[in-house]
């Protein structure tokens, strides 16, 4: 029923835009990565694969790359362990008061991630909020050093941001599970026990997979939790990219650096959607 | 049936989840008033003067005006291009269809910095010097996902026969698009315009890197952490977190209403992402 003209007009104007500032910026991110810097400081635009191999050759930049998938398999495991049984209770359990359960944990998502991990900052600081009521309790005489600066931080404050991410795709898929199967499920005897772990939560892996990715793909590239609150021993990968493309200068570096975690996550989308396909019932 | 047993500890666990999602924010709040500084356990000197401070502060202000001017342009740009991107993805057949698609998507999923450093990169080689204007293209690029995820939605819904009684009785496709398919796709826009907008005022992971002389609200915050902290902050951060409650839950009410019931909303976004990368 659409017209070619009308075709083209809505076609044309959002492909050229995308182009420009999506595609020709990401293949730009590509190349430079095969680029090199001159003492001079300008970009020598001859192809090289040296970025990649100062990338494997230093081991900081391998190590921090690990130390970053380890926090953000932390903070991904810590998201689904708050964010199932959550999702479980308000589909399943909370009955009249699941409306506002809902809006009360997408509230949080949209709210300022800047202001979050602040809020994290003054509560953990060494006289932050936490610190000044153990001590005000008396469980402690001097503040714990370990609460601010510290990759627990990073994690701490990951965890609360991915949380509802983590949340919403298992909720999703806990929703589009058909009522009557888990009422067939009681009626053929098995117990509440049985009925999750058989019928309920092989039904909501798709859920999982994709709040899970979601909370690692995020947490993996974040640098400014880490820059916050993180300290030496919180640094993560995006932060030595940063650094490339500031005070080190090293813009084809940086590129490789984030070239090799965009490689990461793009394969990481990939197997997940895979997963997904495989386990979903629809 | 005795799922009673098993379920009993879920209730607790929903609100200790609920605590350690708004514990922050409510220890900003309540700091945002405490005359004794950031910390301290119990606050006390209850006093307005930060609020104060803060009405002063001619620097905040000028980064708030900033912001909202960004939003308001970002938000125009990503409607623009994603209401007939997600047009484009219901209904017309191109090559490279699949990658469009997955490209649109892709800054709403991939970690901030890599948008922001590849767009630095496109701005640097094409001379373009950073400001505000380079946050405006890329925040109005990034958020195109919200714009079209949002009305691809709002399209599923839609019935196509009031489209094309609409071209049968003479109109053409212009009057179609603005009499029948914009009225229709109404409360997908706005609840696409609110969530753009506050996501917009909030964004940092892209803007670090396009930032130029002028700062954006959330990068004048940020200087400020670099140089210490005083509840002026918390603040600044309480007046922003009640606007971005407000357009939360104006956004929701729209999808609830659009829907007719509760059902997935913002789930959708998230959703739609993951399964079309």
């Amino acid at each position: 029923m659409f017209s070619r003209a009308y075709r083209v007009a809505i076609t044309v104007p959002p492909l050229l835009w995308v182009t420009v500032f999506l595609l020709v910026p990401y293949a730009l991110l590509f190349c430079y990565s095969f680029w090199s810097v001159s003492p001079a400081q300008t970009i020598v635009h001859s192809w090289t694969l040296d970025n990649y191999r100062e990338f494997l050759r230093v081991n900081v930049y391998l190590q921090t790359l690990f130390r970053s998938m380890w926090i953000a398999a932390r903070v991904t495991t810590f998201s689904l362990v708050l964010g199932y049984p959550l999702a479980y209770y308000l589909s399943f359990h909370a009955g009249a008061r699941k409306d506002l359960f809902y809006q009360l944990v997408i509230i949080p998502l949209w709210v300022s991630y800047l202001v979050r991990a602040y809020a994290w900052k003054t509560i953990l600081g060494s006289d932050g909020v936490l610190n000044t009521l153990l001590q005000y309790v008396h469980l402690t005489k001097h503040p714990l050093e370990f609460l601010l600066y510290s990759p627990f931080a990073v994690v701490l404050t990951l965890t609360h941001i991915y949380t509802p991410f983590a949340f919403l795709p298992i909720y999703a898929s806990l929703e589009h599970i058909p009522r009557n199967l888990v009422e067939a499920s009681h009626d053929l005897g098995a117990s509440p026990l049985q009925t999750f772990w058989r019928v309920i939560f092989p039904l909501s892996i798709p859920g999982v997979l994709a709040g899970a990715t979601f909370a690692f793909v995020l947490s993996l590239g974040d640098f400014l939790a880490p820059l916050l609150l993180g300290g030496p021993s919180g640094i993560m990968i995006s932060n030595i990219v940063v650094s490339q493309f500031g005070t080190a200068y090293n813009w084809p570096l940086g590129a490789a650096i984030s070239l090799c975690m965009l490689l990461l996550v793009l394969a990481l989308l990939f197997l997940s959607e895979n997963l997904e396909k495989k386990w979903s019932f629809r | 049936m005795s799922r009673r047993d098993t379920s009993r500890w879920l209730p607790w666990h929903a609100a200790a989840v609920f605590g350690f999602l708004y514990l922050p924010v409510v220890t900003l709040i309540v700091y945002s008033f405490n005359g004794s500084g950031v910390g301290g356990f119990p606050p006390r000197n209850l006093t307005f003067d930060w609020y104060r401070m803060l009405f002063a502060d001619d620097a905040i202000w000028t980064s708030v005006l900033n912001s909202l001017l960004v939003a308001f342009v970002a938000m125009a740009i990503s409607l623009a291009f994603g209401i007939p991107a997600a047009l484009a993805l219901d209904r017309a057949n191109f090559p490279g269809k699949a990658l469009f698609r997955r490209l649109v998507l892709l800054p709403l999923i991939l970690p901030g910095i890599i948008t922001g450093l590849s767009l630095l990169m496109l701005f640097r080689e094409a001379d373009v010097k950073l400001s505000l204007v380079t946050i405006v293209l890329g925040h109005g690029t990034a958020l195109i996902s919200v714009a079209t995820t949002e009305v691809f939605a709002g399209l599923q819904k839609l019935d196509r026969a009031q489209e094309e009684a609409s071209l049968d009785l003479g109109a053409n496709y212009w009057q179609t698009f603005w009499r029948v398919t914009i009225p229709n796709l109404r409360l997908s826009i706005i609840g696409a315009a609110l969530l753009i907008f506050t996501l917009s005022m909030d964004e940092i992971a892209v803007s670090f890197f396009l930032i130029g002389r002028d700062n954006t609200l959330p990068l004048e915050i940020w200087g400020r952490l670099r140089r210490g902290i005083t509840p002026e902050i918390n603040a600044i951060s309480s007046i922003i977190f009640a606007f971005s409650l407000v357009a939360i839950v104006a956004w929701y009410r729209l999808r609830v209403g659009a829907k007719g019931k509760t059902e997935i909303a913002a789930a959708e976004l998230v959703e739609a992402a993951t399964e079309n990368v």
